[in-house]
């Protein structure tokens, strides 16, 4: 008795506020249901809010998602998009991780695969996976960005997915790349590799060494299991920071070199012409960048209190802010970050917001430890000209409606 | 291809590497359960047919070119059976990318004079011609990646011939011109001056 009446006085009104979240005066609004998710309505209006289920099946081998939860990627003829407005956190599912590739998802047996570590080493070698996964291993969490992820071609009617879902995060597990270079005795004049896919396209880039030594590693494991086909299975280049087309998939091969070999995907594609005439090439780092994932198209919301929540992420380190304007960019407020701010890492933010029913639009803007200010598109603009594909990272933002419906701000990314 | 600035990153790459090295010896001093030996010995020696059957890539300096030559007259044919289905009877583009440019000569696809010339013709693409900054390039890629049912099946001549074709429409070879392991690295291509490495590095400045 005595305990309880102590449990009582201890939760005060501070202390109740310390844990405050955002109430969501929120409501979903978009397509029709799924099948599976109109069945799980009907389920839950045949029998009363908690009442028991009935007995369920018993335990087996894989988990599977709720009927009434099925989030899905969203593909085209060469990628495939996460869904970012349905997911929380910073880790991707491994099975909603974006996917691009140039030669189809390569099918690669597990006993045939060899990694050749080749060129300005002292002993060239070849590696299986179960001598990768022998050596010391390292994880590392970290985002991966396709550097061609941003698509506004549905106008207002673009959501977070379809805009920017060319990015995923996880947790990547591998042997260091530095670990594998002491092995076959890289040279010291190596300042090059070469990386090289066993994919249909045979996907090549070459990697200036003291830009990724550091960091870089071949990767076997994703969230905790094998990589998937899709993400190169069995072991891929991981490049913190680098744009996702350099994390070479399905490797076969690495060769030093002093010197970069010019591949396709670095002269023809990859590179960025600028306003003033020239071509910008060896573009690896991904610039900072962020997005409100909620509210977003297609949703509706109502007055009252609402928890605006994103993502912002960095290729250059860690995300030092983000800073959400709810009046059309007049001013801005820093929102509250989710710890721990991993370096080169999807960050979560939220900002509590009371919507008082009038019109207005939305934005969020990442800053980096660089100090780097993710930038308006016409100062984008300004320095890459109109034909540049690649690396845009635009402050982007939803308008709110009076009737609460939320389109994306088209507007302020056109022309 | 080694000039100055190649030189210098050479240098602070021999510097990362020697602190790494310092590292790892620094470790073993100090710390027994840190210990990180020099090498595993984990692995196989790559058997040099295997090198031989993988290292399929050509450099700018034409490291890579196998024996073999071709003239455009030659590639014609190679083009109209193997690639034209996608990219067009000229080169012009179709369910792939275009690879002959509609550009005036020597005038790249992007910068201020261009999208005035542009500004009438909204359909201008990239191509090998007005964008593409190596020859050895499009060999390379041809010799990976094409055609996409069955890439690396063309011979070397035919390659090369392709490959001639390719820039003879693009106006840069003449027809009769020889593409070889010798000559395809000399060709000078019209966007080769543009291309720059990245300025980006973060702070306040947008580039």
């Amino acid at each position: 008795m005595r305990e309880r009446k102590k449990r009582q006085d201890g939760l005060t009104r501070r202390a109740l506020l310390k844990g405050t979240v955002g109430a969501a005066a929120v409501t979903l609004h978009g397509g029709a249901p799924s099948p599976q998710a109109s069945a799980a309505q009907d389920a839950r209006a045949q029998s009363p809010p908690g009442a028991p289920s009935r007995q369920g099946r018993p335990p087996n081998e894989l988990g599977t998602r709720s009927p009434a939860e099925q989030p899905k990627r969203l593909p085209s003829p060469t990628s495939s998009r996460t869904p970012l407005q349905d997911l929380h956190g910073t880790i991707t599912p491994s099975d909603l991780h974006f996917e691009r590739h140039h030669g189809g998802v390569a099918v690669i047996d597990r006993q045939s695969y060899r990694l050749l570590v080749h060129g300005m080493v002292d002993r060239p070698m070849t590696f299986t996976l179960d001598d990768l996964k022998r050596f010391p291993a390292a994880s590392r969490i970290c985002f991966l960005e396709c550097s061609g992820n941003f698509v506004r071609t549905n106008g207002e009617k673009t959501t977070p997915q379809a805009l920017c879902g060319l990015t995923s995060q996880s947790e990547w597990t591998g042997v260091r790349l530095t670990t594998i270079l002491r092995e076959v005795g890289a040279r010291p004049q190596a300042s090059w590799f070469l990386a090289e896919g066993q994919d249909a396209a045979q996907m090549t880039r070459s990697i200036p060494l003291k830009d990724v030594l550091e960091e870089a590693m071949i990767a076997y494991a994703q969230n905790g299991e094998a990589l998937r086909p899709e993400q190169g299975y069995p072991a891929r280049l991981l490049l913190p920071g680098f744009e996702g087309n350099s994390n070479v998939k399905w490797l076969r091969r690495l060769e030093l070199a002093d010197q970069p070999f010019m591949t396709r995907e670095e002269t023809s594609r990859y590179t960025e012409p600028l306003a003033e005439g020239s071509a910008r090439q060896f573009s690896l780092v991904m610039d900072a960048r962020s997005i409100i994932t909620w509210p977003s198209y297609p949703q509706t919301v109502r007055p009252g209190w609402l928890e605006i929540r994103g993502l912002a992420w960095s290729g250059r380190g860690r995300i030092q802010r983000v800073e959400i304007s709810t009046d059309r960019g007049g001013t801005w407020k820093a929102a509250e970050l989710q710890g721990p701010v991993l370096p080169k890492a999807h960050t979560r933010f939220r900002l509590l917001w009371r919507w008082d029913g009038m019109p207005t639009e939305i934005l969020s803007r990442a800053i980096d430890e660089t100090g780097y200010v993710q930038p308006e598109w016409p100062a984008l603009q300004a320095v890459r000209g109109r034909r540049t594909r690649y690396h845009l990272n635009p402050i982007t933002g939803w308008m709110v409606g009076a009737d609460g419906r939320v389109l994306f701000g088209i507007g302020r990314v056109s022309a | 291809m080694r000039n100055g600035p190649q030189r210098h990153r050479d240098t602070e790459v021999t510097k990362i590497w020697r602190s790494l090295c310092l590292c790892v010896s620094v470790a073993c001093g100090i710390a027994a359960a840190a210990q990180t030996p020099e090498r595993f010995g984990i692995g196989q020696p790559a058997p040099p047919e295997l090198i031989a059957a993988l290292d399929i890539d050509v450099r700018p300096d034409g490291t890579g070119l196998p024996p073999g030559r071709g003239t455009a007259r030659e590639g014609a044919q190679v083009y109209a059976r193997h690639c034209a289905a996608c990219h067009g009877a000229k080169g012009e583009g179709g369910s792939a990318d275009s690879l002959v440019g509609p550009e005036p000569k020597g005038m790249a696809p992007f910068g201020p004079a261009y999208e005035q010339w542009r500004s009438g013709r909204p359909d201008v693409s990239f191509t090998i011609g007005n964008y593409w900054p190596y020859a050895t390039t499009i060999f390379d890629y041809v010799r990976r990646a094409m055609p996409p049912p069955a890439p690396e099946s063309l011979t070397a001549d035919e390659t090369y011939s392709v490959v001639a074709w390719l820039l003879a429409q693009n106006g840069i070879i003449g027809e009769d011109t020889v593409m070889s392991a010798e000559t395809l690295p000399k060709v000078v291509m019209p966007a080769r001056s543009r291309f720059v490495r990245d300025d980006r590095k973060g702070g306040r400045t947008i580039r």
